[in-house]
């Protein structure tokens, strides 16, 4: 049977033998609190034959659909099969391991799980390629995810894990943190483009200016974040302190303005350097040709030089906003909000699952940032690229 | 016409263009000609101030051009470059209708203009006026760069080796059709190239440049046939020289009574055309046609006559 080795799909083959080692690795973990370390449960036993049978079933049963190069629809599928077998297995599951155990005892997903979970999402993501969705089918996807995700969260089928027991105990400091997080991120994004964008536009016609400006931003980037959320305390607690009325608009050492300042130096070398180098790409002929035709120096910035820079300009905003939500978790630390409150408690705590339910809905939305910047990079690049 | 008075560019203290002074007539087609390096290049910019001159001026129609505001003397001179320049994000329609946008014709104006220019370049609007530049072939790039540059019925177009990105064959096609568009329009052409063939073919006058220097202005016979140096004797290629200057005269020119067998030129070919029919059928006389009917003949004693006649 020839046919069927050629169809096989390199990429789920490779799941397959992955989830099936993932298997083998502990499902979940049961502890007797919040602080200790756990006992990790493989898959089949986490409960009774009635729930892991069907569980494991489908977990294997996913992996397999996912074998067939050419069949991508039903590959897809099984990237939902293995999902909700996941779903299955811990939902129902989590509630009998805490019968048997004690009062303060937790249960949470372990390794073998969050390896399975990466398996199926990689296979979803791998059919989906195959599938070709065009920038707004690619949105509805993300969207359409997004909505399982809150539904299954919202339903209360896994309110007996221990990372949503700790959110259920701060639900209000986490929308709150949300919050901060989102402001600290987008805040910064937008603050470095109102500067960045001038700047890059003057960079692009001053030469000097440029050589100036980019090594010093360049420089910035280097700085460990630790050490520049650091850096920021002494500088704007001696702001704060020195300078009238700075402490009444909320500036000094700690909080949210040395974080927000922090993440807007982080910001300005994808932005400004990538004005620059969008400006820069406009082929030199059309601008001959502009500036031959009596376009003066700004019709020709409007009309030429950004429209064709925007895709290289919009993916420098890209690199910012991730970079962000994933640099914003680091001012929990010196008291800036955000998730990264969560992750810096759970680290002085000990308490593993409080540090996930700071990591967890960061990953969620810098991924989710990346997806819409991404679709909307390919919508300003629609343009044919021009032929030699 | 357009007057260039002593014009002179100076880089450090290289004189890039050496106090050149040229008049132009309002409908020809003037070609500048030179080796790179030769200033041709930044000659054409000063005209429409691309590059300020050092010394010297430039008079349209009688008008300093120093007295205009650069950009919105651009926008009176149409401006074709080599690899034609358009707009990759634009349509072809917002190519050619670039200019017009510019000095705020109105939406119906340019559309018609837009139309009106693409028939003009054997271009159906219908099929290409929604087009992207990169979904066109090089030939109608060129076409549309040419047709953006006339937009707006300058009064002068320059061109900077507006064919010099194209193959041979489309590259021979493009200048019929732009000494066709030329002649109908009767628009003022200033073009540069390295191609001696490309000016003697198009040119009204032929402006040969060498070091910054207008070594000779003349029309093409006389550059030919009387070249000023031996730069311009070399540009023009002496082996050639006779060949050159045969396809610059028509069979009219030396049509005589009698008959001849063979297949009948028409009155309009060159004689380098009639040389190779005559060398190529092995006659020494050809029956020549006007308007489809033979007139008389072409013989071979004739063209080569006129061709050791030099003026």
């Amino acid at each position: 049977m020839m046919g069927i080795r050629t169809h096989l799909s390199p990429p789920g083959l490779l799941f397959a033998i992955l989830g099936l080692a993932a298997l083998l690795a502990p499902f979940m973990t049961l502890a007797a609190n919040r602080i200790v370390a756990g006992d990790g449960i493989v898959a089949w036993r986490v409960a009774g034959p009635a729930i892991t049978v069907p569980g494991v079933a489908a977990v294997m049963i996913g992996l397999a659909m996912g074998l067939v190069a050419t069949w991508t629809r039903l590959r897809l599928l099984g990237a939902v099969f293995g999902l909700a077998g996941l779903l299955w297995l811990l939902s129902r599951s989590a509630p009998i391991l805490l019968t048997q155990a004690g009062e303060y005892a937790r249960v949470s997903p372990a390794a073998g799980f969050w390896c399975l979970l990466v398996i199926f999402m990689l296979l979803m993501a791998d059919a989906l390629a195959a599938l070709k969705p065009g920038p707004f089918m690619r949105a509805v996807l993300l969207f359409a995810v997004l909505a399982a995700l809150v539904l299954v969260l919202h339903s209360g089928l896994l309110s007996d894990l221990s990372v949503l027991q700790e959110f259920s105990s701060r639900r209000d400091a986490f929308f709150t943190e949300f919050q901060r997080h989102l402001g600290l991120a987008f805040g910064s994004l937008a603050a470095a483009a109102l500067i960045g964008f001038p700047l890059g536009i003057l960079c692009h016609h001053r030469a000097g200016l440029q050589g100036a400006t980019l090594p010093v931003l360049s420089f910035l980037q280097t700085i460990p974040s630790l050490a520049m959320f650091g850096l920021m305390i002494p500088i704007l607690g001696w702001v704060g302190n020195t300078v009238p009325g700075a402490q009444a608009i909320g500036i000094a050492g700690i909080g949210f303005a040395p974080a927000f300042l922090a993440l807007l130096l982080y910001s300005l070398l994808p932005v400004v350097g990538n004005t620059v180098a969008g400006l820069a790409a406009t082929p030199p002929a059309a601008l001959e040709a502009a500036r031959g035709m009596g376009m003066t120096p700004r019709q020709r910035l409007l009309r030429v030089e950004l429209p064709l820079g925007l895709p290289i300009i919009l993916t420098g905003l890209r690199i910012v906003l991730v970079q962000n939500i994933g640099l914003a978790v680091i001012a929990g630390l010196i008291g800036g909000g955000g998730f990264g409150t969560f992750v810096f408690q759970g680290l002085n705590q000990t308490a593993t699952d409080l540090i996930l339910l700071g990591a967890l809905p960061t990953v969620v939305l810098a991924l989710t940032a990346a997806i819409l910047m991404d679709t909307l990079v390919e919508l300003t690049r629609r343009i044919p690229e021009e032929t030699a | 016409m357009i007057e260039i008075d002593q014009i002179t560019k100076t880089y450090g203290t290289v004189n890039a263009v050496d106090a050149v002074s040229m008049t132009v007539e309002t409908g020809s087609i003037t070609v500048i000609v030179g080796t790179s390096g030769s200033g041709k290049t930044t000659l054409l910019r000063m005209i429409n101030r691309l590059e300020e001159p050092t010394s010297g001026e430039v008079r349209i129609n009688g008008t300093s051009t120093s007295t205009v505001k650069p950009h919105l003397l651009r926008r009176r001179i149409g401006y074709a470059i080599q690899g034609h320049g358009l707009f990759p994000h634009h349509t072809v329609a917002r190519n050619i209708g670039a200019v017009p946008e510019l000095l705020k014709w109105s939406r119906d104006e340019i559309n018609a203009r837009v139309d009106e220019l693409l028939a003009l370049f054997s271009m159906d609007p219908a099929e290409f006026r929604d087009r992207f530049p990169a979904e066109l072939s090089g030939g109608q790039q060129q076409r549309v760069g040419v047709a953006r540059a006339l937009a707006s019925r300058p009064d002068l177009l320059l061109m900077d080796e507006p064919f010099g990105a194209l193959d041979p064959i489309i590259r021979t096609r493009a200048q019929e059709d732009l000494r066709h568009i030329q002649r109908k329009l009767g628009s003022t052409i200033m073009l540069v190239t390295h191609d001696m063939e490309e000016a003697i073919s198009l040119g009204d006058r032929v402006a040969v440049m060498d070091g910054g220097k207008l070594v000779q202005y003349a029309p093409p016979a006389e550059i030919i046939s009387r070249p000023a140096t031996d730069f311009v004797a070399n540009m023009v290629g002496d082996v050639e020289r006779p060949l050159r200057l045969l396809s610059l005269i028509s069979v009219a020119e030396i049509i005589e009574p009698g008959e001849a067998d063979g297949e009948a030129l028409p009155e309009t070919a060159s004689l380098r055309d009639a040389l190779s029919a005559c060398l190529w059928t092995g006659c020494d006389a050809l029956p020549a046609t006007r308007g489809g009917t033979v007139v008389g003949r072409v013989t071979l004693k004739a063209i080569r006559a006129r061709a050791g006649a030099h003026e």
